[in-house]
């Protein structure tokens, strides 16, 4: 690792400033994934801006209006201990708790995980389908990106030189809504995702209100698949529906055939965790009653 | 033969390292410092296979903060013919240098090319990464089958076939092809009513140890070379150290510090020859740490294979006859383990008609090293599989067929030695009598499944001093370095034989010039062979305890009798620690000896039981319960010999469910790191049931046999078979991930697939 | 040559002061630079957790934090669990119940054990195998380390 210098800037204005004019810097949060990166060679930079200690990057809010403000540099252990994600997204927090080890969650930030753009992402595919939105700032302005936007190969997202994510922002969730990410690895944890979805839903009287149906591993980037949501609505909750949509994600998966898995053998992983992702934001939503 | 009380031995002391090693005190290779100390970057080959046609380190060695750069051209000439032991066998030595850094040619991805020392290793690595290498790239070969073809490519134009004990001068991949017969097989197999026939493959996998491989060297002023490391073998390190380096090995002095894990894997020699060149150019100490990605793709994991078992046996389960065909791949070099293969596939059964063929060939991969039982854990995934398989078609109870054909004393094995008392038929007796193969196992996709397993176990010197302390304590001085608890196991025997407690021995390992030649610790045999060196260091004691009592009471010395410390003769009696007390007016200091070559080893068979449940949407296997059967001969210290058991089955567990060198076609490990090579957490595991069974070695002058390898014999088929059971069809190739067992149930299922 | 950074923090309850360059990881300024090497390598990847301390209270890998990181804030490593003179209750378990090979890792488990039981002092079987699944052990096979964790938690509670 090529010797590189820090700074750890204060204000936002501070960071986009010094963004700006280290267009080769990097940003770090959590670092699990850059000092990895450069380490190994795949990154190299001559600056590291610690994004630690800003305010806004630190965020953690909600409120039924604006729904939960989660900073891009909160960490995993942070989201899931505090109580209003617990309460309104129950499966973000599960989410977070599965990214890496415990270790790793103390550190690592969703907005890190976002960022890095990696197609196996655990939390990408439950941003999606939670119908997140990205601030993105730079010392021109800021902008918002759609989450299902915001990652467009692997490891390479929609941010323009000197932009940085300073949140994420999921609406407050829905009466009847239910929400969860599946993935499967062949370790319990400590393993990057073979495939993974992650569904959001709304149920109103048995019958299926809204629907989003994200994927993770199946294809060069996060995949959302609206068809297999869309499909959903206006459905009544059971086996037929559910397995009709499970069907139309593992139709819009292209993975590849690698170390983790075949082509085959993700594809019908992608109906299978749909299935199941699925039936658990059902569960969750009708248990929220 | 009745059982010898013991008061120390058998019972579960605090080991006496702990204390430095949950604190955080105790030092370990990495953690030693010297000062003025340089540290190492080692440039590693990109490819697979090349012909390295030019080497240019100027650039290197003017980057700020470089010291030296060392090459294969820095080691003196090497003598073709010279022959070298590697601890655990003999190497051509120019083979063993080549590996230390490339000459010529690099034969694996990872292959060390050259090394750098520097201010830190930073600046090392920064360095190393400015030396020019121009490689012509060459075609690689990755598995045993492929390398054995005519047309393959031939990674050592000087490596000559060895077939069937003669010379053939054919250059080839094979190094050697070796046959055991016994009887006749085509008898053996018209006698058979049922035959079962399979073909297996494993995967190449790590050993896995937490601690990277790590070398201090500091090549003095006056001609000797200080070398600090992690090894299972410091005298190892000293011997091949001083053999690649053209020195007598009284030049070289190896400290072994705390060692962070090896299971084999760190008997060779890696780095201590590269960083003492370093030393000799920069007059400086120089530490090299050996990063995890290296430690995959360039130290030694243990050989995949392809293998073929055929076993016949009568309706009765009486078994006629049974074929092995064993390639083994070694990597770059040869000594595949695939001897010891053919030793143990079916060392567990007593047979008349056997055939065994086994073939050591070199591929494009890094050379294999020992992994606790090497070579056995393949050989018995394809037997067990296949007596599995036997007992199934039979109908009857796996463990009974096993049973039946059980090898016991007296039993011959195919590579010829006759069995001593064994525990072949007490293991297997264990395993049905035990409330895990007792306890129903219900539910879908479920299923269970046993194996045996043997490993012979190794004997080697060992040395050991004992010095007796004013206050009635006793220091142990020994050579073995300690890699799960053997000080203590070592310490106990002192122990018992002084009539001592555990606590009143204070064991140290120390350098190669402080003690005796000392083997590796390896082959399950540190508790057995050093273990006896300290109980002969004892008896010395006692016998001149004797003495110093005899001249006490004034009496004859064969008078003196000693029972639990306690030193009688006439009416006199005087206890261990008084009597210390008077050592010093008595005669002066007592020190005991003990020098030992041990023949006697005793062989340890184990045996697993495994219960899974198997997603049959996903293809996940989840072990729901698993017990570990150990023949210990004796068990010195119960609690880390099941640690011992539970160590081994939970590696035989990764082995069998998700651990393998994924390779890419042009010979790169795609999964070189912790997070992709998937070894079991925590969370992937049940407890570990075990019970240990002791039948003592004769050989041993506790019985102990040795309990490190045995146990991770059994767990890859055991899993296997338990497979088979929930999903009704059988998997052949290791590891047994779960697109694998999907795509196993999907070539059974005769609907489409989903 | 370009200077290094001066990190003023806390380790083990005392304050400290170290150089670093940018590039170095806390796991290298605690072994190399202030010579406290309880604190393992691994894999230098996050992946195996030998090198585990807290971090304001939060166990993290050290090898995936900068020495400039540390700049104002609380390590604890596992030279600093030892209550004084006397063994911590779960380095005392873990000697008791052999829940120790080679050693390589238990700096790491202890240190991130410690984490577990400060705030959950009566963990499941399951929680506990969870908490620890990014602490790598390769001699154990876990069990002994788990019974050792369940009677920490029992001696820490009464």
């Amino acid at each position: 690792m090529k010797w590189f210098d820090y700074q750890a800037p204060t204000t936002l204005a501070n960071t986009l400033a010094l963004f700006d004019s280290h267009p080769g810097a990097y940003l770090l949060a959590g670092g699990t994934d850059l000092l990895v990166q450069l380490r190994a060679g795949r990154k190299q930079t001559d600056l590291v801006l610690d994004i630690k200690h800003v305010a806004e990057l630190n965020e953690i809010s909600f409120d039924v209006a604006d729904g939960l403000t989660l900073g891009a540099a909160v960490s995993c252990a942070q989201t899931y201990e505090n109580a209003a994600v617990k309460t309104h997204h129950p499966s973000l927090a599960e989410v977070a708790s599965i990214i890496g080890g415990i270790q790793i969650q103390g550190r690592a930030s969703i907005g890190g995980n976002l960022c890095n753009a990696a197609p196996s992402a655990d939390a990408i595919p439950l941003l999606i389908a939670l119908s997140a939105k990205c601030r993105v700032a730079s010392s021109k302005g800021e902008r918002q990106i759609a989450v299902e936007d915001f990652c467009i190969a692997p490891g390479k997202n929609a941010m323009l030189p000197g932009e940085i994510l300073v949140s994420l922002h999921l609406p407050a969730p829905k009466k009847g809504s239910g929400a969860s990410y599946l993935r499967f690895t062949p370790r319990n944890e400590m393993d990057i995702a073979v495939a993974g979805v992650g569904a959001s839903i709304v149920l109103e009287g048995g019958v299926f209100k809204h629907a989003r149906i994200a994927l993770a591993s199946v294809a060069p980037r996060p995949l959302f698949v609206p068809v297999a949501g869309d499909s959903l609505i206006g459905k009544p909750v059971n086996v037929e529906s559910i397995e009709a949509a499970a069907e139309l994600a593992k139709g819009a998966a292209t993975p590849i055939t690698d170390m983790r898995g075949t082509v085959e053998y993700r594809r019908h992983l992608c109906a299978v965790l749909t299935k199941r992702a699925l039936e658990a934001a059902v569960k969750q939503a009708q248990e929220a009653k | 033969m009745s059982t010898p009380s013991y008061s120390v031995i058998g019972t579960r002391p605090i080991r006496h390292d702990g204390a430095d090693k949950v604190t955080g005190r105790a030092i370990y290779g990495a953690d030693f410092q010297m000062a003025g100390m340089l540290h190492g970057f080692i440039l590693r080959s990109p490819h697979a296979h090349a012909r390295i046609k030019r080497i240019d380190t100027s650039k290197a060695e003017v980057f700020p903060g470089v010291n030296a750069v060392v090459t294969t051209k820095d080691f003196p000439a090497v003598d073709d013919s010279k022959i070298v032991d590697l601890g655990e066998g003999n190497t051509p030595l120019r083979w063993a240098r080549s590996n230390v850094l490339a000459d010529g040619k690099v034969l694996y991805r990872g292959h060390a090319v050259a090394a750098v020392a520097a201010v830190n290793a930073h600046v090392a690595e920064e360095a190393a990464g400015l030396i020019e290498v121009e490689y012509e790239v060459l075609p690689c070969v990755l598995t045993a089958p492929e390398a054995m073809k005519p047309d393959a490519p031939i990674l050592h134009q000087d490596l000559k076939m060895k077939e069937l004990g003669e010379t053939t001068g054919k250059v080839s991949n094979v190094a050697e092809h070796f046959r055991h017969v016994m009887g006749d097989i085509e008898a053996g197999f018209a006698a058979a009513d049922v035959v079962v026939e399979r073909e297996f493959n494993t995967a190449t996998v790590h050993q896995g140890y937490i601690e990277p491989h790590n070398a201090t060297a500091l090549w003095n002023n006056d001609g000797r070379i200080s070398i600090w490391c992690s090894t299972q073998g410091s005298f190892v390190v000293r011997d091949a150290t001083a053999a690649i380096l053209d020195i007598p090995v009284s030049q070289v002095k190896v400290t072994p510090m705390e060692i962070g894990g090896g299971f084999g894997g760190k008997i060779p020699v890696y780095m201590e020859p590269v960083a003492a060149l370093l030393s000799k150019k920069t007059g400086r100490p120089v530490k090299i740490l050996m990063p995890r990605q290296a430690v995959f793709e360039a130290t030694g994991p243990t050989p995949g294979s392809y293998m073929k078992v055929k076993v016949g046996a009568k309706k009765d389960g009486t078994i006629t006859a049974a074929q092995a065909y064993l390639a083994f791949e070694a990597g770059a070099y040869p000594g595949a383990m695939v001897g010891p293969a053919g030793m143990t596939v079916f060392a567990a059964y007593d047979l008349a008609n056997v055939t065994i063929d086994g073939y050591d060939v070199v591929v494009n991969k890094p050379s294999t090293a020992a992994y606790r039982a090497p070579g056995a854990p393949n050989a018995a995934f394809a037997a067990e599989s296949v007596i599995d398989e036997l007992a199934l078609k039979l109908g009857m109870d796996p463990l009974d067929l096993r049973l039946k054909n059980a090898a016991k004393e007296g039993t011959r094995r195919a590579d010829g030695p006759k069995f001593r008392r064994i525990g072949c038929v007490e293991v297997l007796e264990a395993m049905k009598n035990s409330e895990h193969y007792k306890s129903p196992l219900e539910g879908s996709n479920r299923g269970r499944g046993v194996a045996i397993g043997f490993w012979f176990n190794v004997g080697l010197p060992s040395s050991c001093t004992l010095n007796v302390t004013a206050d009635g304590t006793v220091n142990l001085i020994e050579g073995s370095t300690d890699i799960g608890g053997t000080r203590t196991s070592i310490a106990m025997q002192a122990a018992e034989v002084l009539g001592l407690k555990s606590e009143d021995i204070h064991p140290t390992v120390v350098d190669t010039d402080s003690i005796g030649f000392t083997g590796v610790t390896g082959g399950s045999r540190t508790t057995f062979a050093t273990g006896w060196a300290a109980y002969e260091a004892a008896q010395d004691v006692v016998r001149q305890m004797k003495e110093r009592a005899a001249k006490i009471w004034d009496v004859p010395s064969e008078t003196v009798e000693q029972a639990g410390g306690v030193y009688r003769s006439n009416g006199h009696s005087i206890g261990f620690k008084e009597l210390a007390a008077r050592i010093g007016e008595t005669g002066g200091p007592i020190v005991g000896r003990g020098a030992v070559n041990p023949r006697g080893v005793g062989g340890s068979f184990a045996g697993a039981i495994v219960d899974v449940a198997v997603d049959p949407e996903t293809g996940k296997t989840t072990i729901l319960r698993f017990t570990s059967i150990q023949d210990a001969g004796k068990a010195i210290h119960p609690a880390y010999v099941e640690g011992q058991m539970q160590g081994g089955s939970v590696q035989g567990i990764g082995w069998a469910l998700n651990e393998e060198y994924f390779m890419s076609g042009d010979g790169r490990m795609m999964n070189s790191s912790f997070l992709d090579y998937r070894m079991p957490t925590a969370l992937d595991l049940p407890m570990i049931e075990t019970i240990i069974v002791e039948v003592p070695n004769p050989g041993h002058p506790f019985g102990v046999r040795g309990v490190g390898e045995a146990n991770i014999v059994p767990p890859q088929a055991a899993v296997a078979n338990a497979i088979a059971h929930a999903i009704g069809t059988r998997l052949t190739r290791l590891p047994m991930n779960p697109p694998a067992v999907m795509e196993a149930i999907w070539q059974k299922s005769t609907s489409p697939r989903s | 040559m370009r200077s290094k950074t001066h990190v003023h923090t806390k380790i083990n309850g005392e304050e400290r002061d170290f150089l670093c360059e940018p590039r170095q990881s806390l796991l290298e300024v605690l072994r190399d630079t202030l010579n406290m090497t309880g604190t393992k390598e691994g894999c230098n990847d996050g992946n195996c957790g030998s090198c585990t301390v807290t971090l304001d209270g939060r166990i993290v890998t050290s090898c995936l934090v900068l020495g400039v990181e540390a700049e104002g804030r609380e390590i604890t490593t596992i030279e600093g669990i030892a209550r004084g003179n006397d063994l911590h209750p779960i380095q005392k378990a873990f000697l008791e119940n052999a829940a120790l090979q080679c050693g390589i890792c238990t700096p790491g488990f202890i240190v991130a054990t410690k984490a577990l039981l400060d705030k959950e002092p009566d963990p499941s079987e399951e929680r506990i195998r969870f908490f620890l699944a990014n602490n790598l052990c390769r001699c154990t096979g876990y069990d002994k380390i788990i019974q050792a964790v369940q009677q920490a938690a029992k001696e820490m509670q009464a």
